[in-house]
């Protein structure tokens, strides 16, 4: 029953989940969840009005789905190396497949979305599994890119052949590619950082959350001058500018978990932040284009789960290629 | 334990969002009819029920596919408990198809009893999901037969790209079953004005919640 043989990080990961910066990191943002929960609690007594309750009860159902979401991922980072690539190859099978439903696709796809779901989602995180940093980078834009669309071809049907093609090669560039970043931040070689990699996952998923979640509140606080009306009407400049400085100021406060010194950590977490809007602006036009609202129903309040890791897709890569040019031994520029 | 599992694993694959624009209540029995796009349908169709209404609802199934291989016969057998129904070879002749027909609409009476729901698709064959095709007239001879049941129509969304016609290997999407208002059988209703009146049912819950 030991799969974990098949992992090389494994062994370094289950001494991270004694680490205490981890520890201290989470119970951070199990805090801040508690007051969250009072606050809404409050708010939902003293509320008035239609709209202000409907606002409320769409806060607090946030708040319970958070709950979940940080004890699924706190157990995840936990139990190592392998727990954190199980969840997010889930996220990206579930992701996949609320961006599949809703993304105009033939029965001529059918083999090239069979091989997409069964074949290469797990075959990308496997790589990361097994440290392959080389064919994980190419795995989906090289050869998934390639044999998609001969795959769609040989089935013959010429109807929107490009839209069609490049719909697959979006859905697993967005839900697999993209996503698989976050848990391949455990891959890299940090000097004097070995058997802490875990805490730059969580500093990733924490920065680019918790840019949302503050994006959110400033938005219904201050919230005034729409920052792009036609892809999505909700996010304001207040809401965007307070939220991106307030996350980019918690991702410095927390440099002592990462190898970052503060100031660097802030220009990540900044970095993390504004890939973060582009992202979730990004999937917002797929939406509407689609004419939906949300991608799906799973988390109760957020909508699907592409609505919750929609600022995470973007966030994930380009972190990981900065954090891996600057700091991986492997990513230095060969003298 | 095994029905449970079957039903876990068909909402794995089709994702299958339950949504019921009426609630369906009390111990009727019911005839849940639906469109035919994939082999999957009538799983999906059922592990939607909610489960006292699950036991005693029967899906309607061709024997060459359910008695093939033990896994198939046991489900069919003991899961699901299907009602068989001999398909004709297409080489039949229309007599002998007719013939085939009705002993096949005397069968799902009979195993009905006064007790069994059943799941029916009366396009007679699986479409491409692009349009709802004309009913059979197996629907019409059947509530003739039992004209006390409820008809339930039951719109099945996105099931033709999970499964379709020609492919072995679903795919992972979310799909939704839409069950719709009871209705039932008018006295001397003529048969083809029942046959579009509920095939229109499903058109109407297909413009209205997909």
């Amino acid at each position: 029953m030991n799969l974990q043989i098949a992992f090389p990080f494994e062994r370094e990961l289950s001494e991270l989940s004694f680490d205490p910066s981890l520890v201290v990191l989470l119970a951070g943002v199990l805090a801040a969840l508690i007051v969250g929960s009072l606050v809404g609690f409050i708010l939902s007594l003293s509320v008035k009005g239609e709209a202000g309750r409907a606002t409320v009860a769409n806060l607090n159902a946030r708040l319970r789905a958070w709950w979940v979401m940080v004890a699924v991922f706190g157990i995840a980072v936990a139990t190592g190396g392998i727990g954190s690539l199980l969840l997010f190859g889930l996220i990206s099978f579930l992701a996949l497949r609320e961006f599949v439903t809703l993304a105009p696709t033939r029965a001529a796809d059918h083999q090239a979305l069979f091989w997409s779901f069964f074949v290469l989602l797990p075959l990308q995180y496997y790589l990361i599994g097994l440290g392959w940093y080389g064919l994980f980078a190419i795995l989906i834009p090289v050869y998934g890119f390639i044999f998609t669309a001969v795959r769609s071809v040989l089935a013959g049907d010429i109807d929107h052949f490009m839209a069609r093609t490049s719909t697959v090669n979006w859905a697993l560039m967005v839900c697999v590619y993209c996503v698989s970043h976050a848990p391949a931040l455990l891959m890299l070689e940090i000097p004097g950082f070995q058997g802490q990699n875990a805490n730059l996952l969580f500093f990733l998923v924490l920065v680019v959350q918790l840019s949302d979640v503050l994006q959110y509140v400033w938005g219904k606080l201050l919230g005034r001058h729409k920052v792009a009306p036609v892809v999505s009407p909700n996010k304001t400049w207040e809401g965007l500018v307070g939220g991106i400085l307030s996350a980019t100021a918690v991702g410095a406060a927390v440099w002592w978990a990462t190898p970052f010194t503060p100031l660097q950590a802030g220009g990540m977490a900044f970095l993390i932040c504004v890939m973060g809007f582009a992202g979730g602006l990004v999937m917002a036009a797929i939406k509407r284009d689609r004419g939906v609202k949300d991608f799906g129903t799973m988390i109760e309040g957020h909508g699907g789960i592409l609505d919750r890791i929609d600022s995470l897709c973007f966030a994930a890569p380009i972190f990981f290629h900065v954090t891996r040019f600057f700091f991986d031994v492997s990513g230095q520029p060969v003298p | 334990m095994i029905a449970g599992a079957l039903v876990r694993l068909s909402k794995l694959i089709s994702g299958a969002r339950a949504v019921f624009t009426t609630p369906i209540e009390g111990d009727a029995q019911r005839i849940f009819f639906a469109n035919h796009t994939s082999h999957l349908d009538f799983i999906v169709v059922w592990s939607a029920l909610p489960k006292n209404l699950r036991v005693k609802t029967r899906p309607v199934a061709g024997r060459d596919y359910w008695v093939k291989g033990l896994v198939r016969r046991y489900l069919s057998a003991k899961v699901f408990k299907g009602i068989l129904i001999d398909r004709t070879p297409r080489s039949a002749t229309s007599e002998e198809k007719q013939q085939a027909a009705r002993a096949a609409i005397d069968r799902m009476a009979e195993e009905m009893g006064d007790d069994s729901s059943i799941i029916v698709f009366p396009e007679g064959t699986r479409g491409s999901g692009d349009e709802i095709s004309p009913f059979k007239s197996g629907l019409y001879h059947l509530c003739r037969l039992k004209p006390n049941v409820q008809l339930v129509p039951v719109y099945l969304d996105n099931m033709n790209r999970i499964l379709p016609k020609g492919e072995a290997l679903p795919v992972p999407m979310l799909s939704r079953v839409v069950f719709g208002e009871p209705m039932e059988m008018r006295r001397d209703e003529p048969k083809d004005a029942f046959l579009e009146r509920t095939r229109s049912a499903l058109e109407k819950l297909r413009e209205n919640h997909t």
